[in-house]
């Protein structure tokens, strides 16, 4: 065997270690769902084996999962039958070693997730390291796969329906403490010990799992006893409400436990299998796995890191403006090691900003997530000034004050006289291009757009914007220190509203839209979640400001003159600003009404400004709006790709989902177009710029690609390989 | 052309559906087979006529499992050549018994049949049999199931029913259920239920409350809030996102009330009645069922009977009286709103928000009614319908002869 090496000791236990050759930590590789099927049969069959150990050749951990380059590649290259067996295979490999008739345990000395933690849960005994850096779940389903290898069947078995499903659903992974309180872990014992302890198990532990007695009963009941079958009744409701149905593998996992726990368990892991392999040949599981997984990973290396340019370390940044933004990227900053000066007009706002940073590491602090020493080294870290002088000396400036072009190039010469040579700016705008803001900086090369997003402390994303004259070595910069900060950085060039805005706004706006077309605003805001948008058009552009948006859109007339085409949107912000002094929530009053005791309900005077048309929906009608909002999004970010404001599709669909939360079930704007095909996309957006305007009309390259069949990231691929 | 008619039908008085209900101490067997006897004993007829009895029963499981139409057939001494069959139509079973046995008539295949129902829900409780409509998430996720309380105040939400609306009208539906006792127009089918000595256990319908006004109903809470909260208005309003929210109007009295209770309807062709020298009281003019859409539920009843209607070359307006299952009040309103019935013309004694639905039997209750308050007030034509679990309807026009 190349992955597990066993050792049988004096007293006949086996040490089963397992140890990827040639990487730094284990994954349940081809080769190592081959070799399992070999370690059940050993173990029945030597007699001089008593029991068994598993354990982990690596300080990384036990096994960090199955490696999804190997089964995604195995399994993209078989049919339904054979993808089975390989699925199955591991199943049975494991259930063989849990049946082999001698005690196995489990010796988790690191980590042990997805099929990891499955190994663990076929053992009959599990004891992890009291260490609360180390994760025991079943993560599967957060990139829209299920958990395999018995794991929809075996945790429900173990502690329960209800306790089970947030461990599969949602993924959620546990600290070993949690595990054990839940029952899935025997013991958590000092590091040093866990070895031990494991074998002191083997020697007098039974070899049984609960679920293969016969008087085994499930906790809290099965799908048919009465306590099950009200969990089962409110869970598919629960699991809808938060899914709104866009997730194949949340309903397939849940389908697997209802079939599976009616079965004995070599049925229930076939159910399982194949509802893993049925959710891996959607189209959600493949996008969500390409954007969440694989190309986040690639992104946080530093993909779009120009080649050839020297690692570069900010050590000091200083954050000019200490309103919550500014507080915000001093906090991360400051979690990250960096020594960072925050700038504001007086002393007073400055100490204000840092006061901000104070709450966050407080609330992290006393969620135990954060240590006294480490809380008190980060606020150390925070220098509160209105005195431009201690910006000397920084690596990188990044200016977060209101967005007005005069203020930006009045702090942008104030820094950069203290800045030397070689220090990079960054502007924290979201709306006013860099190219502009660069015309106020003595050294445009050395400038460039730094767009986080709100709250930064809870945001994963930073959109890095490249200016007419930004130079790669400044691009490398900005990526390196994104990175430093744990943010998952994208690179797109100058436009209005950039990628991220620009996208955006079009959900918004085209929620507006349907408003003034006269669609009922309560279908509206609720077919806006059902498309897997964190909130509905309406609820969110009454967070963004509804002033804001009429602002935008009034200076983009502006700046457009005769080409920008006013149509009803404008009006009914307009009325809602103008006439009703609407702003959004910041004033309790927008497209909704917010009581201060009491859920938001939308405001009644709405019918006045929009007459409602459309007030009842058919199925055929819902599909039709949905498309509406998701492709109106869609269509944006590939006209962003056409121009260039964007150019890697793993940048456009990553800051989507992680920049405004666009359906995360479609991997993104371009794994959406990629998924239902150039052709049939373009055909769709001139059906739809047909009928709701010019705004949905596809781009050239679209046609392009639909005309050669090609597809965003194919073409990405083929570019790269060339 | 064959026919059939109806000969007989009658019922028990309903019991309260708990363990203080005065039918509770009465199996259902026994609440089944006393009404076959009572259709024997009232017709003297011999029951080798019978060539099948269809029972509904909702919850066909323990003392109302396997089949307990035969068992109820040989409890009642019927001819042993009768044979059983229990049928599941949820709430409509009662209606759909009378229909499969006047189809067997029609189709010659029986010459007499009895259809009918039976729903002890104090001895076997509602919900106990489980179901991969509400628990298997293949079927509740797809078809955006939500329980039938919610799917009622999806109703009212759609439809603009007020809470107001809800309870006035079944303050009136206590009223008229009241009267309609007072003047005895249930005597014709009333058959008291008896203990084992023969002595009556139970003589009218105990669930009513007459003294239900609007204050007093105003006083309930909302019942299928907290099943809202725990997920269910979310699938709802995906399902109907014109919704911003489910108003949660029905509660205990304005819903039907849980009760025990059976019913059976005689029919037979012309000639079987010839035979058993009985006369008809009714002919069955026309049968249908329809699914509607599910996760709303309850809209059947309307879809159904305009089915009906239109096979009959009939319209609404041709229908001097209907009887339509008060499961809730919004499925009454919301039918008269969508055929345009007036109220007068609306289960004009009451329903089960007064009187009770036992599951089962109820179908055939309502149609025993109706003939009863058509040949006491001489109307010619009537319509019974049921709204059902799942999205279902059934109907049955009736016309005397």
């Amino acid at each position: 065997m190349e992955t597990f090496k066993i050792e049988v000791d004096a007293d006949g236990i086996a040490l089963i270690t397992f140890d990827v050759p040639g990487k730094s930590m284990n994954t349940l590789t081809l080769q190592a769902m081959k070799d399992l099927a070999e370690i059940g049969p050993r173990l029945k069959d030597d007699a001089a084996i008593k029991g068994a150990v598993f354990t982990s050749g690596k300080t990384t951990g036990f096994c960090a999962g199955a490696d999804l380059n190997d089964v995604m590649g195995a399994l993209a290259k078989t049919d339904a039958k054979a993808g089975f067996e390989l699925v199955n295979g591991l199943s049975n490999a494991l259930r063989a070693i849990e049946t082999c008739g001698k005690p196995v345990a489990a010796a988790l000395n690191g980590l042990a997730l997805g099929g990891g933690f499955e190994l663990a849960l076929a053992c009959h005994y599990r004891v992890a390291a009291d260490d609360n850096k180390i994760q025991v779940g079943l993560p599967e389903g957060k990139i829209g796969l299920i958990p395999g290898a018995g794991g929809t069947q075996r945790v429900p078995r173990m502690i329960g329906v209800m306790a089970a499903a947030p461990l599969l659903l949602e993924g959620k992974t546990l600290r070993p403490q949690e595990a054990l309180g839940m029952g899935l872990l025997n013991a958590v014992v000092p590091a040093d010990q866990v070895l031990e302890n494991a074998k002191t198990w083997v020697k007098t532990g039974g070899a049984v799992q609960p679920w293969d007695k016969k008087d085994f009963k499930i906790p809290g009941g099965g799908p048919y006893h009465p306590q099950g079958a009200q969990m089962f009744m409110v869970g598919s409701a629960m699991l809808r409400k938060s899914t709104y149905g866009n997730y194949p593998a949340q309903i397939n996992i849940l389908k697997a436990v209802y079939e599976g726990l009616q079965l004995p368990m070599e049925a229930a892991l076939r159910i399982e299998s194949r509802y893993f392999v049925k959710t891996l040949a959607t189209p959600q599981a493949k996008a969500m796995i390409r954007t969440l997984f694989v190309s986040m990973q690639e992104l946080g290396k530093g993909a779009a890191r120009p080649a050839g340019i020297a690692p570069w370390e900010a050590k000091k940044v200083s954050v000019l403006g200490a309103g919550m933004m500014g507080a915000g990227i001093a906090y991360v900053q400051a979690m990250a090691g960096i020594d960072t000066v925050l700038v504001d007009v007086t002393q007073e706002a400055a100490d204000k900003g840092k006061g901000h940073v104070e709450d966050l590491v407080k609330k992290q602090a006393s969620r135990g997530r954060m240590t006294p020493e480490k809380a008190e080294k980060v606020l150390g870290a925070v220098h509160p000034t209105s005195d431009y002088h201690h910006v000397k000396g920084s690596d990188l400036v990044v200016e977060a004050v209101f967005e007005n072009r005069e203020l930006k190039a009045k702090v942008t010469a104030l820094a950069e006289a203290e800045l030397s040579a070689d220090g990079v700016f960054g502007s924290n705008t979201s709306t006013l291009p860099i190219t502009g803001l660069a015309e106020a900086s003595v050294r445009p090369a050395n400038f460039i757009g730094i767009h986080f997003f709100s709250p930064v402390d809870k945001m994963g994303l930073v959109e890095i914007i490249k200016g007419a004259k930004t130079s790669d070595e400044t691009i490398a910069r900005a990526i390196d220190y994104v990175l430093k900060i744990k943010k998952t950085p994208i690179v797109v060039n100058d436009s209005r509203g950039f990628y991220t805005s620009r996208c955006f706004m079009t959900f918004l706006q085209e929620g507006v839209q349907m408003l003034a077309d006269g669609y009922a605003p309560a279908l509206i805001d609720n077919v806006g979640r059902m498309t897997g948008m964190p909130r509905g058009p309406l609820e969110m552009t009454d967070d963004v400001a509804v002033d804001l948006a009429y602002k935008i859109a009034d200076q983009t007339a502006k700046d457009l003159g005769d080409a920008y085409v006013r149509g009803p949107l404008d009006d009914v912000l307009k009325a809602l600003v103008v006439g009703h002094e609407r702003f959004g929530r910041k004033n309790g009053k927008g497209f909704y009404d917010y009581p201060e005791n009491g859920s938001k309900t939308l405001w009644p005077g709405l019918a006045e400004i929009a007459p409602v048309k459309i007030a009842s929906s058919t199925p055929e009608l819902v599909a039709e709006m949905k498309m509406r909002l998701l492709y109106r999004q869609a269509v944006e970010a590939a006209r962003c790709m056409e121009e260039g404001v964007v150019t890697d599709p793993r940048d456009a669909d990553v800051g989507a989902i992680l920049g405004w939360g666009f359906a995360p079930w479609t991997g993104g704007p371009i794994s959406l177009i990629d998924t239902v095909g150039a052709a049939a996309f373009a055909a769709e957006c001139d059906r739809l710029a047909k009928t709701y305007g010019p705004r949905f009309a596809p781009t050239q390259q679209l046609r392009d690609m639909a005309a050669k069949g090609e597809t965003f990231y194919g073409k990405a691929a083929k570019s790269k390989a060339a | 052309m064959a026919e059939a008619y109806i000969y007989d039908a009658v019922r028990t008085p309903r019991g309260k559906g708990r363990k203080d209900g005065s039918l509770h101490e009465v199996t259902a067997l026994e609440l089944a087979s006393q009404q076959l006897q009572a259709i024997r004993d009232r017709n003297g007829l011999d029951t080798s006529l019978v060539d099948d009895v269809i029972m509904g029963c909702v919850m066909p499981l323990g003392e109302q499992g396997g089949d307990i139409a035969r068992a109820a057939v040989l409890q009642a001494d019927y001819s042993q050549t009768t044979s059983g069959m229990q049928v599941n139509r949820f709430c409509a079973s009662g209606l759909e018994s009378v229909n499969i046995a006047a189809a067997k008539v029609l189709s010659g295949e029986a010459d007499m049949a009895i259809g009918g129902g039976v729903e002890s829900m104090s001895r076997v409780a509602i919900g106990s049999d489980g179901g991969a409509w509400a628990i298997d998430p293949n079927a509740s996720i797809k078809n955006y199931f939500v329980p039938q309380g919610i799917s009622a105040d999806m109703i009212a939400t759609l439809y603009g029913f007020s809470r107001d609306d809800v309870d006035a009208y079944s303050v009136e539906s206590q009223k008229r259920a009241a009267k309609a006792w007072s003047e005895g127009r249930f005597k014709k089918s009333i058959v008291p239920v008896k203990d084992s000595l023969g002595l009556t256990l139970l003589d009218h319908d105990e669930h009513m409350r007459p003294s239900t006004d609007m204050q007093s109903l105003a006083a309930l809470n909302p019942a299928f809030a907290a099943f809202g909260d725990m997920g269910f208005d979310a699938v709802a309003i995906q399902r109907y996102p014109e919704m911003e929210k489910v108003e949660h109007v029905h509660h205990a009295g304005n819903s039907s009330g849980i009760v025990d209770g059976a019913a059976m309807v005689l029919v037979g062709s012309a000639e079987a009645g010839k035979t058993a020298g009985l006369k008809p009281r009714a002919r069955i003019k026309g049968m249908a069922s329809i699914g509607s859409e599910p996760s709303i539920m309850l809209t059947g009843p309307s879809a159904v009977t305009e089915k009906l209607l239109k096979k009959l070359g009939m319209t609404a307006g041709d229908i001097d009286l209907y009887e339509l299952n008060e499961a809730f009040a919004a499925v009454v309103l919301r039918f008269m709103q969508a055929l345009d019935v007036p109220h007068d013309k609306m289960n004009v004694n009451g329903g089960a928000i007064a009187m009770g639905h036992p599951l089962g039997a109820t179908g055939a209750m309502i149609l025993g009614t109706l003939l009863d308050e058509m040949e006491r007030t001489d109307k010619a034509t009537g319509l019974a319908t049921l709204c059902i679990g799942g999205g279902m309807g059934v109907a049955t026009v009736i016309e005397r002869v």
